[in-house]
């Protein structure tokens, strides 16, 4: 059944109907695959991907390297609970290497995006030291490269 | 003023244009057409191959190769034939590497075929075997597959045919643009007419890695067969290289000597950088294979479902990338059909007689598209039918 999670990852908006199609399955079963995806939380939403810089939408992304002191009994859990609760925050890692955790912020603006870093993240006791890098240009992301779709370059026939 | 029509070749003169030009002429002045008429695959080749040859070029080998090709594509040919097939050949005598499946398929009839020699060709298929049989003063004998028998090759029309003059039977399987394969017992069944008659077989099997649901059987594998047979392969489907022109030519060596002979001199040698990237695409390419295989056989799945669902009959393809539902209950003939469906509904199908005129009242569509645009061209094939 991860097939029909293919499918999907590839191209939400397909019906079930279509997957059973492709699948040689019947329709109420994809449909019962997909309700239990779910709710089992493997399937977390289907969201549209949007490349915002060719919006007016003038929003910023940055990535924040934290190196933070983990708690006693509560490792890192409880520091990141903390840090992925602000709405800004679109993405909260765990990180091996040279420091702690990565956290991904979008904010209107690079200003807006600093002082959420030195009002909120830095702050908090447990943070250590922070290192910011904003975004300049999205190449790929999720596996979605941002650019035209290149045109299909072969012969409309061929033999 | 020169009286060219009197100069050139009569026997070139002779052979049919090919009957799709007059729609790349409407396609070309026509803004947003889209088409299900390629014959290749949408996918890009794999990178860590492409990334192979550009290697080759950063490490300067920009000579030609041996005419035989390099001997380590010609190694990895014969590993992967034998793996996937079971077949066995010898590297240094029993394959040769052209320029595509097509230059292989033109230089064996040429090696093979005398002036008067009969050569039987089941139709509806590739277009390539008739002129090439004609350049080479043969008798092209088509032999009509039907829908009835899932458009495979019958002994019973085999034996209908064969006279003693047929020199070469070819076995264009799974087959371009029906979708027929022929299953082990087919082949057998052919194999029982032919062993013991001095017919040569030229097995085209450049779709042999596209086959849905069942792996595919080369009649080189049969009894009696190997010794008669050539097989011609490539890795322009299975791959999705067709722009590197790489085409791969197995059989017995007093054969391949001569097939070798016509590329030497027309040829030299298939392109050096394109041979290096088939190397890496045989040693470390069949997981590509099994992804891209799977899926177009999900979108095999879809348009079947799409053409019985608008209501035209369309045989289940086994194999290849095309589907070739009958049109015949429009009335129209099958070019009539594209020609309407391209100006009315701007959607490019090719039209079956293109493939002999046993392909009259179908046509081919190809499903090597994404979904998005397979379920586009189908609603627009279902307005055009529901117009007529
Ligand atoms: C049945 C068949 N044989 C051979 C070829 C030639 O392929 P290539 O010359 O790219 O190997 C094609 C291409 O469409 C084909 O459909």
């Amino acid at each position: 059944m991860e097939r029909i999670l293919k499918i999907l990852e590839e191209n939400c908006r397909i019906t079930d109907k279509e997957i059973a199609t492709m699948l040689s399955l019947d329709e109420s079963a994809v449909a019962r695959a997909r309700a239990e995806y779910e709710k089992a939380g493997v399937i977390m939403g289907y969201k549209a991907c949007i490349d915002w810089d060719k919006t007016e939408d003038e929003s910023t992304v940055a990535m924040i390297e934290l190196k933070v002191t983990p708690q006693y009994g509560e490792g890192f859990d409880k520091i990141a609970k903390r840090i992925y609760d602000y709405p800004e925050v679109e993405s909260v890692y765990l990180m091996s290497g040279s420091f702690d955790i990565m956290v991904l912020i979008r904010g209107r603006t690079m200003k807006e995006v600093a002082m959420f870093v030195s009002t909120k993240l830095a702050p908090m006791e447990a943070v250590v030291s922070t290192s910011t890098s904003f975004v300049l240009k999205k190449y790929k992301e999720n596996g979605v490269i941002f650019r035209k779709e290149p045109d299909d370059e072969r012969e409309v026939m061929g033999l | 003023m020169m009286d060219y029509d009197r100069l050139l070749s009569q026997k070139v003169k002779e052979i049919k244009p090919s009957g799709i030009r007059k729609f790349f002429d409407i396609v070309a002045v026509m803004k947003d057409a889209i088409s299900l008429g390629v014959g290749e695959p949408d996918f890009v080749t794999p990178w860590h191959i492409r990334d192979a040859g550009i290697q080759s070029l950063q490490e300067g080998k920009t000579y030609y190769t041996s005419n035989w090709g390099l001997l380590e594509l010609r190694t990895e040919a014969a590993a992967y034939l034998k793996r996937r097939y079971g077949l066995e050949y010898k590297p240094d005598s029993e394959v040769l590497i052209t320029v595509g499946g097509s230059e292989g398929i033109d230089n064996t009839i040429r090696a093979l075929v005398s002036p008067g020699d009969e050569v039987l060709i089941p139709e509806p298929s590739f277009v390539c075997y008739q002129p090439c049989v004609l350049l080479s003063g043969g008798v092209p004998v088509p032999i009509e597959t039907k829908v009835e028998d899932e458009f495979k090759l019958t002994a019973r029309q085999l034996k209908e045919k064969i006279t003693p003059k047929t020199k070469l039977l070819i076995l264009p399987f799974p087959n371009n643009p029906t979708g027929g394969i022929m299953e082990k017992k087919d082949l057998e069944e052919i194999a029982e007419v032919i062993r013991g008659t001095d017919i040569l077989v030229l097995s085209d099997e450049i779709y042999s890695e596209l086959t849905y649901g069942l792996k595919h059987t080369s009649i080189a594998s049969i009894d009696g067969m190997w010794e008669r047979t050539v097989v011609i392969n490539g890795l322009s489907k299975s791959h999705a290289m067709t722009g590197w022109r790489i085409g791969l030519v197995f059989g017995p060596a007093p054969i391949l000597q001569q097939v070798t002979k016509i590329h030497q001199y027309a040829i030299m040698s298939a392109p050096t950088v394109s041979q290096y990237a088939a190397v890496e695409a045989l040693r470390a390419g069949d997981k590509d294979i099994e992804y891209m295989c799977g899926q177009y056989n999900m979108r095999r799945k879809l348009m079947h479902e799409g053409f019985n669902k608008m209501g035209l009959t369309c045989f289940e393809p086994r194999g290849a990338f095309y589907m070739f539902p009958s049109i015949k209950s429009t009335g129209l003939t099958s070019e009539d059909f594209c020609e309407r469906l391209l100006r009315e509904e701007k959607v490019a199908v090719v039209p079956g007689n293109a493939f002999g005129d046993s392909g009259e009242g179908h046509i081919r569509c190809c499903y090597a598209y994404s979904v998005e645009h397979i379920k586009v061209a189908l609603d627009r094939i279902e307005h055009f039918l529901g117009k007529l």
